[in-house]
């Protein structure tokens, strides 16, 4: 049985954002990213974050998935943040607290925001999106090789199986009496260890899923035909025209405000 | 068609070949031909169906229709038929969900039964089946062998070690020879009628073949451990109250699901209980105190191997515990012959076929002399012979005064070593009780104890 058993059951999107095709919606993240990537000022993310941020309701992704698929983008930002404020080259201003002037703390929040701008659509497009419904999209919008995508696919199905794995090699090195205790070469050591047989029993599942795979005619040669249907509607092409006009109409504003910096040549 | 062969008999192979994944060039030493209508198996590939041991690496997607569709769509069936031809499969094998149900969600012998209509689907003209039903408990198993016995028009070829269960599903029995040639070809009362001793003697279960009980002579000893209202969060109930005893073997049983496995591992010290009290407190003891106190074989044997020769494997856990290395070499030479691997001392581990890594396995645990030894399914997939050694070393263990806890489905291996019988999620039934037969669907973790 699976000891992991929640970690391995799909939510299943569903909601205005999941039900657009997929690739439509990684070319609007990468439009909107682009335009981000270009701009060093604040005004730009600014602007950008304030679209997303009013996409989340139209997107129908629950509150609480979006926190969680972004748990670890809002931790960095906090500590690129912290970690300019204190440590960064800009030293104007009255000073705050110990090395943290108005200056320095103007230069972390900035970079904290960009970090949050440029990485939330990303993250909304991906608690919005069926693993699956991308493979999909990717191979008859994209024309992305079968054996990748749902290869992919298969493997990011066994991820769950390798943390119970994990934990299963843990408990079985203690019954052997072998633990690391407070030493800690003896824990990278034997971390390293696990990781191997980790890996080893890995390629030994993955090459049965394989062979599962190929006994059921993948990549037989044959034409594939494709049981669920990804097509490109109206409401995609809105999408991503809607992205690349926030990412446009952000510099746009930026530049007609003067507080426009890009990435070259300023 | 039933095939049968001792372990290394070559039938996986054989299996491999005919479902055309097997490419002679690649692997050396092929003699002979294998034909799939008249042809090459790897032209003939779209016609046969392989369904394998383990239901875990067979499923691809995440849903159960996507899975069953993914055979279809590689065989280019038409999108306006696909569909009905899931649902159709679906129907076949009896699924109790629609389409949407994560295959995630399903117990194992959910699972069998989906990649069974992946399969199906196709409409093969032979179906492969390699041990379909030897990694479920035995309510998954009688799943999987009703769809079978259902299967119409298709040639059907079984790799089974539990050859009683399955022989209602076949009408043609076939032994291999390792290394070659056909032993037996027949209908299955002839078979066994003549050579079922012989077939016995080899690893095959032959039906009707008594076991033999080999349960505790005297009475047991002084309590080894002691387990009060353990509590786990991945367990539906509490543990019963357990006390196990030098010279006693207990049997653990309970359906799939009932978190079996977290009990082994809570009682021998590996997982920390949520609630409830263990003494000796395993759980909290440096590992090397632990080893030398309880022993833990787990479910996959490979699990437990972390040295590069079987010799080096007995070693390892008297050095941990600071025995001096001629002490150590003294220990491993008694297991190598005790576990009859004196020949394949210098072997890999995970190079031994399974009955040799099952007797390994419980050698590791036994080579720091535990007072308690925790087995979890010992007996899985193991073939007849395996069985009865398996038997005979864990009886001669609890009779030199160890405490066995066997988490165990196999209602004969229970049977056979028990002195005790506990069932999760119900009451403790005496010796002799057995476990109710089937014991009812996955969800049903009630026990019965006849009167």
């Amino acid at each position: 049985m699976s000891l992991l058993g929640g970690l391995a059951v799909p939510e299943v999107a569903d909601g205005r954002l999941a039900r657009r095709n997929p690739v439509c919606g990684l070319l609007g993240v990468t439009l909107l990213t682009l335009a981000l990537v270009v701009s060093l000022d604040v005004v730009t993310p600014l602007l950008v974050l304030g679209a997303t941020l009013l996409a989340v309701p139209w997107s129908e992704v629950p509150v609480s998935r979006l926190l969680r698929t972004a748990r670890l983008l809002l931790v960095s930002a906090v500590a690129v943040g912290v970690t300019n404020a204190l440590f960064g080259t800009t030293r104007t201003g009255e000073v705050l607290l110990g090395p943290i002037t108005t200056g320095s703390a103007e230069t972390g929040l900035a970079i904290a925001l960009r970090v949050v701008a440029i990485g939330l659509p990303g993250i909304l497009l991906v608690a919005a999106t069926d693993p699956v419904d991308l493979a999909d999209s990717l191979v008859q919008q994209l024309r992305v090789p079968v054996k990748f995508a749902y290869g992919t696919l298969a493997a990011l199905r066994l991820l769950p199986l390798l943390a119970e794995e994990w934990e299963t090699q843990g408990l079985a090195r203690r019954a052997r009496g072998v633990d690391a205790g407070r030493n800690p070469v003896a824990r990278l050591a034997l971390f390293a260890g696990q990781v191997l047989s980790l890996l080893v029993g890995a390629v030994r599942r993955g090459t049965r899923l394989a062979t599962a795979m190929d006994a059921r005619g993948f990549g037989s040669g044959l034409p594939r035909t494709a049981a669920r249907q990804q097509v490109v509607r109206t409401p995609d092409v809105v999408l991503v025209l809607a992205c690349t006009a926030v990412g446009l109409g952000a510099i746009v504003t930026s530049v007609l405000l003067g507080t426009w910096r890009p990435l070259v040549g300023g | 068609m039933l095939l049968l062969a001792p372990s290394g008999g070559g039938k996986s192979t054989l299996l491999a070949a005919l479902a055309g994944l097997h490419d002679p060039e690649s692997s050396g030493r092929s003699k002979g031909t294998v034909l799939v209508d008249g042809r090459d198996p790897r032209q003939a590939r779209l016609r046969t169906g392989l369904v394998l041991q383990d239901p875990q690496s067979q499923l691809v997607m995440a849903r159960a229709g996507d899975d069953v569709a993914f055979g279809l769509e590689n065989h280019g069936v038409p999108r306006e038929r696909m569909w009905q031809r899931v649902d159709e499969a679906l129907a076949a094998v009896g699924f109790p969900y629609g389409r949407d149900r994560p295959t995630a969600a399903l117990s194992g012998g959910e699972q069998q039964r989906l990649a069974l209509a992946g399969v199906l689907a196709l409409r093969p003209g032979l179906l492969l089946l390699d041990e379909p039903t030897a990694q479920l408990d035995p309510a998954g198993a009688a799943l999987v062998r009703d769809v079978l016995a259902r299967v119409r028009g298709t040639t059907l070829l079984l790799v089974e070690h539990r050859v009683a269960e399955a022989l209602p599903l076949v009408d043609r029995v076939v032994v291999l020879e390792p290394g070659g040639g056909v032993v037996v070809d027949g209908p299955p009362a002839a078979v066994f009628a003549e050579h079922g001793a012989a077939l016995a003697a080899r690893g095959v279960w032959v039906p009707g073949l008594p076991v033999p009980r080999r349960r505790a002579a005297g009475a047991p000893g002084a309590a080894v451990l002691t387990a009060a209202g353990l509590r786990h969060p991945r367990l539906r109930s509490r543990l019963p109250d357990l006390v196990l005893r030098a010279g006693e073997a207990v049997a653990l049983t309970g359906p799939n699901g009932a978190g079996k496995s977290t009990c082994a591992r809570m009682v021998g010290g590996l997982v920390r209980p949520a609630d409830g009290e263990l003494a000796p407190p395993l759980h909290r003891w440096p590992a090397r105190a632990l080893a030398g106190f309880a022993g833990s074989v787990f479910q996959d044997p490979e699990h437990q191997f972390l040295s590069r020769t079987v010799a080096d494997e007995l070693e390892l856990g008297p050095l941990r515990l600071g025995s001096a290395p001629a002490t150590a070499r003294r220990r491993r030479d008694e297991l190598l012959a005790r576990l009859q691997l004196e020949h394949l001392a210098e072997a890999n581990p995970f190079t031994l076929s399974g009955g040799e890594q099952r007797r390994l396995s419980v050698g590791t645990a036994l080579a720091t002399r535990p007072q308690l030894l925790v087995l979890d399914e010992p007996t899985f997939g193991q073939d007849a012979r395996t069985w009865l050694e398996l038997l005979d070393l864990l009886a001669g263990l609890r009779d030199d005064g160890a405490a066995l806890l066997a988490v165990t489905h196999d209602e004969a291996f229970a049977e056979a070593l028990a002195d005790r019988t506990v069932v999760l999620g119900g009451e403790v039934a005496p010796a002799g009780a057995g476990v109710g037969s089937g014991a009812g669907a996955d969800s049903a973790p009630a026990a019965t104890v006849p009167s």
